[in-house]
């Protein structure tokens, strides 16, 4: 089991209701391969830095979870069928990675502030 | 024998001193550079979007590294531009 996160950008066309059901689509293949969720977190929409296949603006979406090796596989056919998805990216999440997430998550400073200055 | 034309200085002037470059994730302790992060991957982009190089950052390899896979990644998911012009 690997912790990985997975980051979507859906075509802004979507309904709120088509939003929602493709997200829990892919929760559920999650789930159904033997993986659990994290969190999810729906960042809705945002326009891009720039245009991917003439649309200016995307539904972003990530989602963080475990997974044994072999799902990403699945995972990378499924999303690629879907035409609602304008792209997509899994990455395999270090021990340090999954700790910042979980501090981001629960408001604690991550350490990234002091350096901003 | 000191030559004719050097000029010299009651008071031995100082040669500007800067102040020393260090790198930011070793200081603060910091291990993982989060790519969805935009706002904080632009501190080490020029005005074109491009890499600042460690010259000017202070970044140490190990880190500088990881700002560059980070950025490369937001770049793939259009949270940062490839090529523009007056990004800050």
């Amino acid at each position: 089991m690997n912790n990985y996160e997975l980051m979507v950008i859906f075509t802004p066309v979507l309904s709120e209701e088509d939003y929602k059901a493709a997200q829990k689509k892919y929760a559920a293949l999650v789930k159904e391969n033997g993986g659990a969720i994290v969190h999810d977190n729906p960042w809705g929409l945002k326009s891009l830095a720039y245009p991917i296949q003439k649309k200016t603006t995307g539904l972003y979406w990530v989602l963080e979870y475990t997974a044994p090796s072999d799902f990403i596989e699945k995972l990378n056919i499924q999303i690629r069928r879907d035409e609602s998805v304008l792209r997509f990216m899994a990455t395999r999440l270090d021990k340090y990675a999954v700790e910042y997430n979980a501090r981001k998550k629960s408001g604690v400073p991550t350490g990234t502030e002091k350096a901003a200055v | 024998m000191a030559k004719a034309n050097e000029i010299k200085y009651l008071t031995a002037i100082k040669p500007e001193k800067r102040a020393k470059k260090f790198c930011r994730f070793k200081k603060y302790g910091i291990k993982y550079i989060d790519y969805k992060d935009a706002e904080f991957l632009k501190k080490f982009l020029n005005e074109q979007g491009k890499l600042l190089p460690r010259r000017i950052t202070g970044n140490s390899l190990k880190y500088q590294r990881k700002v560059s896979d980070a950025v490369k990644k937001a770049r793939q998911m259009a949270l940062l531009p490839y090529v523009t012009d007056l990004l800050k």
